[in-house]
């Protein structure tokens, strides 16, 4: 049977992992590297690295950075973060990744998805999307639309044809993240991650809000995520990743058990 | 040395990662005389069945790779290499692929749509059938699979290992003589997936018993 994943994610700001509430306030929680091969031997089934600032400061992402953890790994890793061209891809696969994170720049450019598809194959491109609560049901009737660049900005599309859309155009895997409960931990966004879920048939991973077992349940067995994204109640060190699976274990879960 | 086959069919980088996190240099190569003097040959790949046959024929690799095979090289076939090993392959509106095992590719067709396809993640390998390359490993471990369509082999007593996915079991490990190859991915797939190459880099088919 297919088991659920857990997914650890590095924050990285000038190669520190951070962590902050609603994309703010970020404070320094450690050397990336370091934190990678501990939950890479703690269990963890992926992990997940943004170069969070790349965007923003309009530069390519921190390949060096790439380089040093997937070096030290040996288990799936996705990295995004200013990652505007196939060439940008390139240099991340051939840095060691497995996976490539597109976000605000697939939005804008969607032929992105399909270049990056054909070039790599779908399983390497994944659709990050940050959809916020709208009440705009014209243009969004899901009742969500896209955000892009840290939620900044609204572009008045509704996240659920988004994501069709991006699965026609050869996404691999969506991760739907929420800003309403990023870094918060009262829970992941279950409505709109299950609204995507039922409308794809690529995998779905929840990201944003955990704070507790529990929560990962729902994702699951309720939202029908196959993976979740997790960090700051794993950063702090308030749940080791074997807690979580043992906790998800104990609910029915399927989890990697043995690593 | 290990030759890892670059056909343009993904990137190669983690696969070299994984061999030299057991000590073992690589060397990743679309150059024939490379591939056919390796010692052991790493046959990988992502993507879709159709351009990669394209790229091995474009790239003049299919007389070097079905020459090592009959040769007795020591082969290992990884996900999408695995796949198109066998004689024909349903995607891409179906394509004649190499030949070397009796079988087909075949396309996931879950029926509760809870079951997403690609299939992504860690999932268990029932052991089938005793293989030197699964030296240590145990019945029911998990790897890391990432895939949309599974080999389908003709006979049974090419298939090492099954594993349930999408309402069936499929042949998730094969083996015929010098071949030995997966459909999950040993290099990212944690410290069992080095054992698995590791146990490679040791393999000796014409002596080791099957």
């Amino acid at each position: 049977m297919l088991t659920k994943r857990i997914i650890p994610c590095l924050d990285i700001i000038k190669r520190r992992v951070t962590k902050g509430v609603k994309f703010k306030n970020n404070v320094d929680l450690g050397d990336p590297v370091q934190m990678a091969v501990g939950y890479s031997e703690g269990g963890c089934d992926e992990l997940v690295m943004y170069d969070i600032t790349a965007s923003a400061e309009g530069r390519p992402i921190d390949i060096g950075m790439v380089q040093d953890i997937a070096k030290s790994i040996r288990i799936p890793f996705a990295v995004g973060g200013g990652i505007a061209t196939l060439e940008d891809m390139s240099r991340v696969l051939l840095a060691g990744a497995e996976k490539i994170s597109v976000n605000s720049l697939a939005v804008h450019n969607p032929d992105i998805i399909a270049q990056g598809s054909r070039a790599f194959g779908a399983q390497c491109i994944v659709l990050g999307m940050d959809p916020v609560s709208t009440e705009n049901r014209r243009t969004c009737p899901s009742g969500y639309e896209v955000t892009t660049r840290g939620f900044r900005e609204h572009t008045g599309m509704d996240a659920v044809e988004w994501a069709k859309q991006a699965e026609q155009l050869g996404i691999g895997e969506i991760v739907v993240n929420s800003v309403d409960a990023d870094g918060t931990r009262t829970g992941f966004e279950l409505k709109v991650t299950r609204l995507i879920a039922e409308a794809v048939r690529v995998p779905v991973v929840a990201s944003g809000g955990a704070g507790c077992p529990e929560h990962l349940r729902e994702a699951f067995n309720v939202a029908h995520a196959d993976a979740a994204i997790v960090a700051g109640m794993l950063h702090t060190g308030e749940y080791s990743i074997r807690q979580l699976k043992d906790a998800l274990n104990c609910y029915g879960i399927p989890m990697r058990m043995h690593w | 040395m290990i030759a890892i086959v670059d056909y343009k069919a993904g990137n190669l980088t983690s696969v070299q990662l994984a061999f030299r996190a057991i000590g073992h240099e690589t060397v990743v190569t679309s150059d024939i005389s490379d591939i056919t003097s390796a010692d052991r040959v790493v046959f990988p790949g992502v993507g879709a069945a159709g351009s990669a046959m394209r790229h091995l024929t474009d790239l003049g690799l299919l007389p070097a790779i079905k020459a090592v095979v009959a040769h007795g090289t020591p082969f290992l076939g990884i996900c999408l290499g695995t796949q198109i090993l066998l004689d024909h392959s349903e995607e891409d509106n179906g394509v004649e692929t190499l030949g070397i095992i009796c079988g087909r590719t075949q396309k996931f067709t879950p029926s509760d749509p809870w079951q997403k396809v690609p299939q992504i993640g860690w999932n268990r390998i029932r052991i089938e059938k005793k293989h030197p390359l699964l030296e240590n490993i145990e019945d029911g471990s998990e790897f890391y699979f990432v895939h949309s369509y599974y080999p389908a082999p003709a006979a049974f007593e090419d298939v090492l290992c099954t594993t349930d996915y999408a309402d069936i079991s499929f042949a998730s490990m094969l083996g015929r003589g010098n071949v030995a190859a997966t459909q999950f991915h040993p290099e990212k797939s944690g410290r069992i997936g080095l054992r698995l190459l590791e146990n490679f880099t040791r393999w000796n088919p014409k002596t080791d018993l099957n």
